[in-house]
């Protein structure tokens, strides 16, 4: 096992480079996303967004309450473009 | 936090790519820049766009601003020392049929006078360009196409100006409100935010979207309206063609990014203007629809996300650029109307050298807020999304 921790697995991101950015001054986690697509994997930031909150907060000595969630996005789960195209009764999957 | 610059050359509103790649330009000429972004940078229509860069217009001078801004995007990796991911698979403007011909016949022949390289091409010549079209699908007689079109990455753009304004002394406040612009015998004077006041004879309202109400704090009045418009992103799939491909007359555009995912748009019917942020069902059905419609294979591609962002729309579609009439020192960098970041890089460089060496090309007349004064404007037709 190699040593690497990583925070965001859809976008194979390590804590060593979200650590980096929020060194580099992204600081929060909507900057985190467009600087490293932290989060905008298929799992939409399920698994990662909260362990980068504390990233955050342990690097800056802000609380969590202070660094805001990215808006969610839908759908919630992917939804094929087969069955977002269907019209009723059609079967278009 | 820390309190703003009391005093500046120039004050820019909005952090987007034009605030940003300003901020970088005056800046190296020595000015002393502040940035104020009430958000973070990119928060914005630059950050939600769908990040293409086309040269086909059908305006002589979008073209021209087109064409010149890609020259700047192919050297820009290299000026800025950072990546700025641009890849140049073309864009294919699908064909439906002899009227829609005729214009492209028309602006295929001004495109080339320009020197661009793009050409018509038939049904079957669209296949060997994006093979997972559908010609009967789309009802498309044929396309026009030019492969130096091509799409960058906004994220990493707008940051690599902001990193090297900063490099060069400008100073970038993010989460920073302007809240008031104050004048004093008709020019600039001073600017409010919510982190202190900036004395100053300069302000570049490049807020996009809020650019109309930057400009109502100092009276002057803006024809553009906000319109939400919405984009969604796939999964990522295997890499299997790298044109974007749009149309005028359905509204889409659509291309697959590097790492494999497919991201478009298109219009949601009947949406009216005003600051909406909510993602519509409408739009994602209406999307998905027409998707499969022209790519049949997509229909098992699963969509992961959707999001909405701002066109700040002129009634001309083209941008407002330079300073105004009645209040010298206030300068616009707005009313993109949906191509304010392919538009950016030659935008920007107008306005610097207005600024610094006082040039002003006819351009900066055409652009000039002051065209919607009673006179005949020229539409831009060639609109997407």
């Amino acid at each position: 096992m190699g040593d690497k921790i990583f925070i965001c697995r859809c976008e194979d991101l390590t804590q060593e480079e979200i650590e980096k950015a929020i060194d580099e001054g992204y600081t929060t986690l909507e900057e985190l996303k467009c600087r490293l697509r932290l989060g905008m994997g298929p799992c939409q930031g399920r698994g990662c967004l909260l362990l980068a909150r504390r990233l955050i907060c342990q690097k800056t000595g802000k609380s969590t309450d202070e660094i805001s969630i990215p808006s969610s996005r839908p759908p919630i789960i992917p939804v094929s473009l087969g069955l977002l195209a269907s019209d009723k009764d059609e079967k278009n999957r | 936090m820390k309190r703003i610059d009391k005093k500046a050359d120039v004050v820019i509103v909005g952090g987007g790519v034009n605030g940003c790649s300003l901020a970088y330009q005056l800046a190296k000429r020595n000015l002393k820049v502040v940035l104020c972004e009430k958000s973070f940078l990119c928060s914005g229509s630059t950050g939600r766009c769908g990040a293409g860069i086309r040269q086909q217009w059908s305006t002589r001078e979008n073209a021209e601003l087109a064409i010149n801004s890609i020259k700047i995007f192919e050297k820009l990796e290299k000026e800025l020392g950072q990546d700025i991911g641009l890849r140049q698979g073309g864009y294919l403007i699908i064909v439906h049929d002899e009227a829609d011909m005729k214009q492209a016949n028309k602006n295929v022949a001004m495109q080339k006078s320009l020197g661009l390289d793009v050409s018509i091409l038939t049904p079957d010549e669209i296949l060997n360009i994006v093979p997972i079209l559908d010609i009967k699908g789309m009802h498309a007689v044929g396309a026009t196409f030019c492969p130096t079109d091509g799409h960058v990455d906004p994220f990493k753009t707008t940051y690599a100006y902001a990193h090297e304004a900063i490099s060069h002394g400008a100073k970038l406040y993010k989460f920073t409100e302007v809240q008031g612009i104050k004048k004093n015998n008709g020019k600039i004077d001073s600017v409010q935010t919510s982190n202190g006041k900036i004395t100053t004879d300069l302000v570049i309202n490049a807020a996009g979207a809020w650019s109309k109400q930057i400009a109502e704090m100092i009276d002057v009045k803006l024809p553009n309206k906000p319109f939400r418009k919405e984009i969604l992103v796939t999964e990522r799939v295997k890499p299997v063609f790298e044109a974007m491909v749009i149309s005028f007359k359905d509204g889409i555009y659509f291309s697959q990014q590097e790492e494999g995912q497919i991201l478009g748009g298109i219009p949601i019917p009947n949406e009216k203007p005003g600051y909406f942020t909510v993602p519509t069902f409408d739009f994602l059905h209406h999307m998905s629809k027409t998707l499969v419609r022209y790519a049949p294979a997509l229909k098992y591609v699963n969509v992961i996300r959707q999001w909405t962002g701002y066109y700040d729309i002129t009634p001309d579609a083209r941008p407002i650029i330079g300073e105004v009439e009645r209040v010298k020192g206030f300068i616009q960098c707005n009313g993109f109307s949906g191509h304010g970041f392919m538009l950016s890089p030659m935008v920007t460089k107008i306005l610097t050298e207005y600024i610094v060496d006082g040039k002003t090309p006819q351009i900066l007349n055409s652009l000039n807020l002051s065209r919607f004064k009673g006179k005949k404007i020229t539409r831009e037709v060639s609109v997407v999304g």
